[in-house]
């Protein structure tokens, strides 16, 4: 076989910026052949999207990068920009991570598209360019492209653009397609679309693909080989089912078992991968993630383990430990290294009875959408929350999953402004919120606490820990020593020192800083505590930690979860019940393992779908149900059914039983054990039984 | 201007947090060390120190008192005894030039700070009130930025003309907040929906607390810039509107009145025009330095603010 | 889009109204222009002073409220602006110095905007090189000059000069060389001369603010990822930034236009007043000395309209821009 089509040796990075250095890479070496799909995979400082936009030489002028880049057999480094750009967007295309900022605001799509076609072909004129691109737009799966590729970006849906950039890559017939995290900022279905037109492009153009992400599970079903980064370096490369069955780098049998798995979370306890990343700014001396392995030894923390190659029965691989051989020989136990952490002992549960805490009955929630230009005028209502109920009871967590405008963070916004609601009813301990008087909503405040998404912008940057977390306390009044002792008491609890108390957030890392906000809604002793994304924003590695944490207090102390969240996987491992939102909607509602096991609604059961597993086998042996479309707006007055439009069992039934969905909203009714709002439910065979 | 902010999508390339390393500092000496990273920062401020100390203590190490004339020497340009040269009735230009900074600076380091305050305490009501007390205020701070503020103020000259030079003062504040409080509004506006301060709300903490606790030390930082970068301002202010006789009036001496003075003979004897000029350029442009520099450091979103 | 600009340009209407009569009410309450009637020598019969005053609309026995709103009737119904306290029309007055005004305001506001929006760009493209460093302390030092120093620094160089030469090669005093005889091309050659330093006073101002503002906006969007985009579609850093970052970066820039427009209408009258020009500056600190109402909300209303022009013309240019505001 000839030279592989790139070849990356010995590739270094460094940020120098006012005398600091930041060794961002240091010393990669990797190759891609030809029409090999290649998933990078590391947290964030990794240095995985330093080293890939070194490839195509696009990083900024602080950057000194040494080694070697051959691609084609050409050395790439020392080319000057004028060389570089003839091979970018013609040999090696780039796909970037959000799709809004990466394109230019002010022209349209299809001159975007048009511009890359013609800088690698001066003969072509704008208006074939044109064309052309709309021949793109089709390809990569734009509906009316005529009339979209004269859209401009905004008015483009997030998995839209993420089309359009892809139509921008392969416009030249590129060998090598480099994907940024194209997915991460894309709801779960509209991820599941990506990836598959990501796999179609590398067919239709037979480029090799490089994927780099912070998610195994995107790369499990679609790439041959793997690379794991850690702190500038790879530390492990190996075909996807080795490294998924048996990895031998500590850093990645750890990351595989923080991870949770959709498939069997409900069953094992996460294993934390606790601290964080050595800082870049030194060069380190011995193993970098010496100081977060179980298995260290004295050696580790005096010399940096090269990337060698090691035989195990499961093929050759590349691994940078010095344990590798006694890994790979099972003289070293993977679980030994990493061992499910004991649950909470029965004898510490607290036993509640289970009560209601909260009630919500047919809640409803509107915003006017005002149009005009010199006298707004009201042109309709988005019904942001339209008729919404459930309950959660004490001791028990309700996980309330949906995509990005299904109205799950706008519920429960509604339920913490203790104010009741603009219709339906919102009850607090059997006390409906609508009639509190202001003192009593005060009183109250205390039973219902709040965790947001970013610990970063949670935490206000200018209090210290102390005072962050006092502060739901000084509401009650109490005096400054019971605050500092119910402190120290808190941050124990949640795995803190209490030495530090008397820091700033960004001290912190971001599981710490999430740590921190849990503490804060705890210290008043609520009894309710709604979770909004608490651990979205999060390292995985550092997921598993929060996780368990938030087990373990539930348990220990009987509270109520409300837990919004769009990550199933992490749902399915907390969440006692389920409420599935579609358009401001309750889908499927009902008993964890029921739903998750044996979806019913056919936006379940694509949901569930459409989840990366970390596991390659599953991955490729599982039934996707693919969704077509895109949420539509919710200022649209749909009859009947308003999943219909994107509904994989609808295209499936026959004219007769179609005609239901078209002129009735289905309600929702029990089925198996819970409720479901689809008319076909029963009869719904997608999934095979 | 913070209504543009949006518009100025501003990502960076991934590169790693180098601002980690400073995880042991405390914010504000953090601050201080990025203000003084830079040079602005040290020009800005030794000058301006320096200029504050000999306007004040100048005058007690020189012979000649502002008022005094040497009937020796009319019109006589910069000497050993006179170093920046005499009037045509012989009064010595130094001293006078030290008496008139005073007088700037003075006016100036009133007038920055109160606009400032003036420019928060609309912003930040109109900004958390919102809704229709939001919209009379912006109205009315659109209404006063249609005219040039100088113009007004040359309109109203008369009135503070017969009072003495601190109702110029008042006036000048009166007239040098709109932008500011429009930037504070807009600042106001998003700390609202900071993350933090909905936090805040939903533990059940007042109103006047986030106020007080989140919104101001956050804005803080954004008046103690505007306040430095006013002092230069109203300098500039005082002296454009005395030069054209509508500011500060004889006997009291500014550096307006001396240039005003001055530049009628600017061309045949320039040293009645140059030092003054030249001193208040300095002193201008050491405020603004130090002002930027302190942009820089405290607010990293600031491009678009740039007045 | 035509509705947003509708939008904007009514709001300005109505703002630029209410300023001017604002204005209006703000100088009659300070102006007293029965002031020099009284302590006279023999003293005026008071019967004329009213009827003077009264010519003026200026009666302060009259309420300030009905007198604007004879002013705005009369300015509504017959087009006058009231008479000067020298027995002109103010609208003459206005009409005669107006083009004064705007020819300086125009070069100043477009060499400004042109050479600024350059000078942003080099600085940021350059950043913390020798040639932005330099931009970037030019501008902070001019824009800590009042702008009648400039205009008097540069009198004093072009003094040196000439005498250097020997010759007035440059004429600064006035718009033009009073009793200069010849033919079209003298003339113009003539009042081209004159116009030199105040453009260059007034350009050199705007440069600064422009160019510090461009600067920041052009750094927001350098780091910005489509022009990585771009460049990864095969464009040069370069062309990258010319062909997305300035356009880009130029809407922020058609906002500041009309913010700094205030700046560069100030910069305008004073230039012209220390140059010696007949124009609206002139007129307006004139009218203060002279307490004439009606001069002063005349200019007040001149510059409101001016104004008015300027905020619209930034939204027109913001909207053909943006095509997010394109609704």
């Amino acid at each position: 076989m000839s030279e592989p089509l790139l070849v990356v040796d010995n590739l270094s990075v460094t940020f120098s910026n006012q005398g600091k250095s930041v060794y961002a890479v240091r010393g990669i070496s990797y190759t891609v052949n030809k029409g090999e799909f290649l998933g990078i995979v590391g947290e964030s400082g990794s240095g995985k999207s330093v080293s890939s936009t070194a490839v195509a030489g696009l990083l900024p002028s602080s950057a000194h990068v040494e080694g070697s880049i051959r691609f084609n057999g050409r050395e790439l480094l020392g080319l000057n920009d004028r060389q570089l750009s003839e091979i970018r967007g013609s040999e090696i295309a780039m796909i970037f991570q959000d799709p809004l900022s990466a394109l230019t605001p002010v022209y349209t799509i299809g001159q975007q598209i048009a511009e890359g076609l013609r800088l690698h072909d001066s003969k072509l004129t704008q208006k074939s360019a044109e064309a052309r691109a709309v021949e793109l737009l089709k390809t990569v799966g734009i509906p009316n492209a005529e009339r979209r590729a004269k859209g401009f970006p905004h008015e483009f849906s997030g998995g839209m653009r993420q089309r359009a950039m892809i139509a921008i890559a392969i416009a030249n017939d590129p060998q090598l397609i480099i994907a940024d995290e194209p997915t991460t900022a894309l709801d779960v279905t509209i991820q599941a679309q990506i990836l598959e037109l990501l796999q179609t492009a590398k067919e239709i153009t037979g480029a090799a693909v490089v994927l780099i992400t912070h998610d195994l599970g995107v790369v499990a079903g679609n790439a041959d080989r793997i690379a794991v980064m850690y702190a500038g370096k790879i530390v492990e490369n190996a075909p996807v089912l080795p490294l998924f069955r048996t990895p031998v780098m500590p850093y990645t049998i750890g990351l595989l078992r923080s991870m949770p798995n959709m498939s069997d979370a409900s069953t094992t306890r996460l294993v934390p991968l606790e601290g964080r990343p050595p800082l870049l700014t030194t060069r380190p001396t011995g193993c970098p993630f010496a100081d977060r392995c179980p298995a260290v030894k004295a050696i580790c923390r005096t010399s940096e383990p090269p990337l060698a190659q090691v035989h195990s029965p499961t093929g050759e691989r590349h691994v940078a430990c010095h344990r590798a051989d006694e890994i790979v020989a099972g003289t070293l136990r993977r679980d030994e290294i990493f061992p499910i952490p004991a649950a909470v002992p029965s004898s510490e549960k607290s036993t509640v009875d289970p009560d209601i805490v909260v009630e919500v009955t047919d809640l409803k929630r509107t915003f006017p959408l005002t149009k005009g230009a010199i006298f707004r005028r009201r042109i309709g209502t988005v019904k942001a929350v339209d008729g919404v109920s459930f309950t959660v009871r004490r001791g028990r967590t309700l996980g309330l999953v949906g995509e990005s405008g299904s109205g799950k963070t706008t519920t429960i916004l509604e339920v913490l402004e203790l104010a009741g609601a603009e219709s339906g009813s919102i009850l607090l301990d059997g006390v409906d919120t609508a009639t509190l008087t202001n003192k009593a909503r005060r009183a109250i405040r205390g039973n219902i606490q709040v965790v947001f998404q970013d610990p970063m912008a949670s935490l206000d940057p200018r209090m210290i820990v102390e005072d962050i977390i006092g502060e739901p306390l000084t509401v009650l009044g109490a005096p400054r020593s019971e605050i500092r002792r119910k402190v120290a008491n808190i941050l124990e609890l949640v795995g803190l020192e209490p030495s530090f108390a008397s820091r700033y957030p960004h001290e912190f890392s971001g599981g710490q800083r999430q740590r921190i906000g849990i503490a804060r809604a705890l210290v008043v002793e609520p009894k309710i505590l709604v979770l909004d994304e608490p651990v979205s924003a999060l390292d995985v590695s550092v997921q598993a930690g929060v996780i368990n944490l938030l087990e373990d207090l539930k348990e220990r102390m009987g509270l109520s979860y409300l837990f919004v969240a769009h990550d199933l996987a992490v749902v399915r491992r907390i969440a006692d019940d389920v409420a599935v939102m579609y358009l401001g909607r309750i889908v499927e509602y009902g008993p964890s393992d029921l739903i998750f096991n044996e979806p019913r609604h056919p936006y379940t059961q694509a949901l569930l779908s459409a989840v990366p597993i970390p596991d390659p086998e599953v991955e490729q042996s599982r039934q996707r149900i693919m969704l077509t479309g895109e949420l539509p707006s919710p200022t649209d007055d749909i009859v009947g059914c308003n999943f219909r439009a994107r509904c994989p069992l609808y295209q499936l039934l026959p004219d007769d039983r179609k005609v239901l969905c078209q002129t009735d909203d289905p309600a929702e009714r029990p089925v198996l054990g819970r409720q479901v709002a689809c008319h076909h439910a029963e009869s719904n065979l997608l999934v095979g039984q | 201007m913070a209504l543009l902010q949006p518009l100025l999508p501003s990502t960076e390339i991934s590169e790693p947090d180098v601002a980690l390393d400073s995880r042991n500092r405390s914010r504000a000496s953090l601050i201080l060390r990025r203000v003084f990273s830079t040079k602005r920062a040290w020009i800005g401020s030794t000058v301006l120190g320096f200029i504050i100390l000999w306007a004040f203590i100048g005058p007690y190490l020189y012979q000649w008192n502002y008022l005094d004339q040497d009937g020796l020497a009319f019109s006589v340009p910069p000497s050993a005894s006179h170093w920046f040269g005499t009037n045509d009735i012989g009064q010595d230009v130094y001293a006078q030039t030290l008496i008139g900074l005073q007088k700037s600076l003075i006016i100036g380091l009133i007038v920055g700070p109160l606009a400032a305050l003036i420019a928060g305490f609309v912003g930040a009501t109109a900004g958390y009130l919102g809704g229709m007390w939001d919209r009379v205020i912006v109205w009315f701070i659109d209404l006063l930025l249609v005219l040039p503020s100088l113009y007004l103020l040359v309109l109203l000259s008369p009135l503070f003309k017969s009072l003495s030079w601190l109702a110029l003062v008042v006036f000048l504040a009166l007239f040098g907040w709109m932008v500011l409080a429009r930037v504070i509004r807009g600042q106001t506006m998003s700390l609202r929906e900071r993350e933090y301060v909905k936090a805040a709300r939903f533990m059940g903490v007042s109103g006047f607390a986030i106020i007080r606790r989140h919104i101001l030390p956050n804005v803080a930082s954004l008046l103690i810039i505007d306040a430095t970068l006013g002092i230069g301002a109203a300098i500039l202010a005082e002296t454009t509107l005395s030069f054209f006789g509508f500011g500060v009036q004889p006997p009291d001496v500014s550096l307006g009145t001396l240039l005003a003075l001055g530049s009628g003979s600017a061309i045949t004897r320039p040293w009645l025009f140059v030092f003054p000029a030249a001193i208040l350029v300095i002193t201008v442009l050491a405020s603004s330095l130090l002002g930027d520099a302190l942009r820089d450091a405290i607010d990293p979103t600031s491009g678009a603010t740039n007045e | 889009m035509i509705g947003f600009i509708a939008r904007r340009l009514i709001n300005y209407i109505f703002l630029s109204a209410f300023a001017t009569m604002l204005a209006y009410v703000l100088v009659s309450a300070t102006l007293q222009p029965g002031a020099r009637f009284y302590g006279r020598n023999p003293p005026i019969p008071q019967g004329s002073i009213d009827a003077a005053l009264n010519k003026l609309g200026a009666n302060p026995n009259i309420p300030i409220l009905e007198r604007l709103w004879t002013w705005v009737t009369q300015l509504v119904t017959t087009g006058s602006l009231g008479i000067s306290t020298r027995g002109t029309e103010v609208t003459a007055d206005i009409a005669a110095r107006a083009g004064t005004s705007l020819r300086l305001l125009i070069l100043g506001s477009i060499l400004g905007a042109v050479i600024g929006v350059a000078l942003g760009v080099w600085g940021a493209v350059k950043q913390y090189r020798t040639s932005d460093q330099v931009i970037t302390y030019a501008s902070f030092a001019v824009l800590a000059t009042p702008v009648f120093v400039i205009g008097i620094v540069l009198m004093i160089i072009a003094t040196t000069l000439n005498q250097a030469v020997g010759t007035n090669v440059i004429n600064f005093t006035g718009e033009y060389t009073a009793g200069l005889e010849g033919g079209f091309w003298t003339l113009f050659a003539d009042r081209a001369a004159h116009l030199l330093l105040p453009t260059i006073t007034l350009t050199v101002t705007a440069v600064a603010a422009y160019s510090r503002y461009q600067r920041s906006a052009m750094l927001d969007v350098l780091s910005a990822d489509y022009i990585r985009t771009a460049r990864s579609k095969g464009r040069t850093r370069g062309s990258a930034i010319i062909r997305h970052g300035v356009r880009v970066a130029l809407i922020p820039m058609s906002t500041f236009f009309a913010y700094s427009f205030g700046l560069i209408l100030v910069g305008a009258s004073v230039t012209e007043t220390v140059f010696s020009w007949h124009g609206m500056g002139e007129y307006l600190f004139n009218s203060v000395g002279n307490s004439d109402i009606n001069a002063a909300t005349g200019t007040i209303l001149f510059t409101s309209i001016l104004v008015l022009i300027a905020g619209t013309l930034s939204d027109v240019v913001y909207a053909a821009l943006d095509p997010r505001v394109r609704v």
